[in-house]
């Protein structure tokens, strides 16, 4: 099993017919036949888009005009979003508006005052929103939406969430080394206000059986990371629990500086990586000091 | 994007908000006439810093019982002699660091008469993805003082995207601020017109600290402290057109022109990495391992060789920097695209301190052929741990 997706999900890309979006549609194409439907483009329905690329090479995708239509005759109940910052909200916009079930949107860079107007839509939607500025969601052997390297990834036991794309990787690099295997990685991303939250995605891997530990990686800024730990700490006296395994990046960034992140910046007082270390260990996970030794950790944890 | 004081408020009185008449200061040569233009009698010099903590702040050339940043003055002659002694100099507050910062530009301003001093912000709450009023009637403090010590001072209206500012919204501030009269008649105003600026123009943040009660019994804006979100500057030209490129550090300007997050940091071990996450992440295992980062670096996921060559050559102008930690973990970057940027940044400017590279995922083949194939005298290390440990023995010795 996994979480939030598996080779019945069905996904338009919205910036389909962009370098970015062709690029990474012909790695999930080769990525164990992930179902990609269509393409979206407002000015370019009706005309098809064609694999250029290694394995895919050939697979031809209809372009639509409006995710609404592309939904209708495709079937597919996920998008994923590679249109560029300035139009990424809108994008967003209309594929809750067309109802899909899950949008994950890649981008990096939407201006903040976008994705607030975006969350409030979403809050009495039908659809589940991951990101912005993050690398997607993958399931081994089964479906990859976003730009993770496939290549990294083996079927398997662990669950991964993470704010930071490439600590992602990290993480789903040093579980296959320890044999264990992935069920589902997601990257909730960088950003202050977005989609999906820890609590989301734990919440999932709660619940799934396939899913016998996870990892959970957070950065300097904001709360998410305590506001986790505390919910952890609920659900583990309400005897759901897992073993757990931790890292927080950013134990040596000074404050006031944003991190590259929009979302990474120590501001007063707040959102500094001990404070989020001391909340994670509370909550009974085995927070690692370093990146390299994420799978340790966890194997520590699963003990 | 962080801008002036006298900037914010030239902004914001477009807008309509009160604030004082003020003239700004660019040059010593500008003293007079600035002074001069304000009706008197008391001014107010105030420097120009990113950075608060000013009035508090000391200024490195002038001697410990000297004024701080921000004077008060009773005449146009003294406000003359405090403007001269002021600028050109170093001032140094609880935010700017032990190293200080250049005072380039004053703003002199006409002086207030003041009942009560309030402090206003507003900003993106991330707890609940809204834009939220951060109001308390203790102005003039440093807020997280007052949020530590009183927390009860400190009341959050936040305001719903799809409606914009509403009467409640308005009435509960009016209750926190504690106005009646003229002042709460003036608030009805000020704050739809800071909402709408604060949202027209992209900002991260606005502080007004403090918003005062004038004895009059109306309210204005005696300061104001504006930063912009970074990523939506490329629809506000108008808003791009403040940035002060002297408030910032050489590297990081020239990092900006190439759209690399960088930062310039204290120690020895210059760094390039692909993804924030995991830039910060090696950070951390260099100071694990018992050095210190000369930087942070994430060159982006879609970075071109001539950025990577960009971002290498930004590393090496550093002085301070003793070795070279290159670690990428390819997903949009490839591989091969840094390995090229790598080899010709070397061949143009030179290699004098050891360089480890770690590289994984996308194309790492091909990334690590051509490395090989380049005779450049590169350290290949197998993973992150190795590639921290190797760049530390590397500059340590």
């Amino acid at each position: 099993m996994s979480i939030l997706i598996n080779k019945d999900t069905k996904i338009l890309v919205q910036g389909l017919t962009g370098k970015t979006g062709t690029f990474h549609t012909e790695q999930a194409l080769a990525y164990h036949g992930t179902q990609m439907v269509g393409g979206i483009h407002p000015k370019k329905g009706g005309s098809v888009w064609t694999s250029s690329a290694g394995d895919s090479q050939g697979t031809e995708l209809p372009i639509f005009a409006r995710v609404k239509e592309g939904k209708d005759a495709t079937g597919a109940n996920a998008s994923v979003v590679y249109v560029p910052p300035g139009g990424a909200a809108g994008a967003i916009t209309e594929a809750i508006d067309a109802e899909i079930p899950l949008i994950i949107c890649i981008t990096e860079g939407v201006p903040v005052r976008d994705m607030v107007e975006v969350k409030a839509r979403l809050s009495d939607s039908n659809s589940r929103l991951i990101g912005p500025n993050c690398p997607g969601v993958l399931t081994p052997n089964a479906c990859k939406i976003g730009i993770m390297p496939g290549s990294i990834f083996m079927d398997g036991t662990v669950g991964v969430v993470s704010r930071s794309g490439t600590l992602t990787y990290e993480a789903v690099f040093q579980t296959t080394q320890a044999g264990l295997g992935q069920t589902t990685a997601v990257g909730i991303g960088g950003d202050p206000v977005k989609g999906t939250e820890f609590i989301d995605v734990l919440d999932m891997f709660l619940s799934d059986n396939e899913t016998k530990s996870i990892i959970m990686i957070g950065e300097i800024g904001g709360s998410a990371e305590e506001e986790a730990a505390e919910w952890i700490t609920e659900q583990a006296i309400k005897g759901r629990k897992k073993p757990m395994a931790g890292f927080i990046a950013g134990r040596t960034a000074p404050p006031g500086r944003t991190m590259g992140h929009a979302g990474a910046v120590i501001s007063g007082g707040k959102g500094g990586a001990e404070d989020k270390i001391a909340a994670m260990e509370s909550a009974g996970m085995v927070v690692s000091q370093s990146p390299a030794k994420l799978g340790e950790a966890l194997l520590k944890a699963i003990g | 994007m962080n801008i002036h004081e006298y900037q914010a408020k030239a902004l914001l009185k477009t807008f309509g908000a009160p604030v004082s008449a003020g003239v700004p200061v660019l040059a010593p040569n500008d003293i007079d006439a600035a002074v001069d233009a304000l009706p008197g009698p008391v001014y107010v010099v105030k420097s120009q810093i990113h950075a608060g903590g000013r009035g508090k702040g000391t200024f490195k050339e002038l001697g410990n019982d000297a004024k701080g940043g921000v004077r008060v003055c009773f005449s146009a002659d003294e406000a003359k002699i405090n403007a001269r002694e002021m600028l050109g100099k170093t001032l140094v507050t609880n935010q700017t660091g032990p190293a200080g910062k250049q005072v380039n530009r004053l703003y002199v301003e006409d002086g207030a008469d003041i009942a009560r001093e309030l402090y206003l912000s507003i900003l993106v709450d991330r707890e609940n993805s809204k834009v939220s009023f951060v109001a308390s009637t203790e102005g003039g403090m440093d807020i997280e003082t007052v949020a530590h010590d009183t927390p009860e001072k400190i009341h959050t209206t936040a305001i719903d995207p799809l409606k914009g500012m509403v009467d409640t919204d308005i009435d509960k501030l009016n209750a926190a601020f504690e106005l009646d009269g003229a002042a709460a008649t003036d608030a009805k105003t000020l704050f739809r017109l800071l909402y709408k600026a604060f949202v027209d123009t992209d900002m991260a943040l606005l502080e007004i600290n403090p918003l005062v009660v004038l004895k009059n019994g109306h309210l204005k804006v005696l300061d104001a402290k504006v930063s912009f979100d970074g990523n939506a500057l490329f629809r506000q030209p108008e808003v791009v057109k403040l940035r002060d490129e002297t408030e910032e550090d050489d590297k990081e300007l020239e990092a900006s022109k190439y759209d690399l997050a960088y930062i310039a940091l204290e120690g020895d071990i210059g760094c390039m990495v692909n993804g924030a996450g995991l830039a910060m992440a090696t950070m951390d295992i260099i100071k694990l391992y018992g050095a210190s980062p000369a930087n942070f670096l994430d060159v982006g996921g879609g970075a071109t060789t001539e950025k990577v060559t960009a971002a290498f050559k930004i590393i090496t102008s550093d002085p301070n920097v003793k070795g070279i930690l290159v670690n990428i973990f390819g997903g949009i970057m490839r591989c091969d695209v840094i390995a090229e940027g790598v080899i010709t940044a070397v061949k143009e400017v030179g290699l004098e301190v050891p360089l480890v590279v770690r590289l994984e995922g996308t194309k790492v083949e091909e990334g690590k052929a051509l490395i090989n194939a380049s005779g450049l005298n590169v350290i290949a290390a197998d993973d992150l741990d190795d590639a921290a440990q190797k760049v530390v023995t590397a500059v340590k010795g």
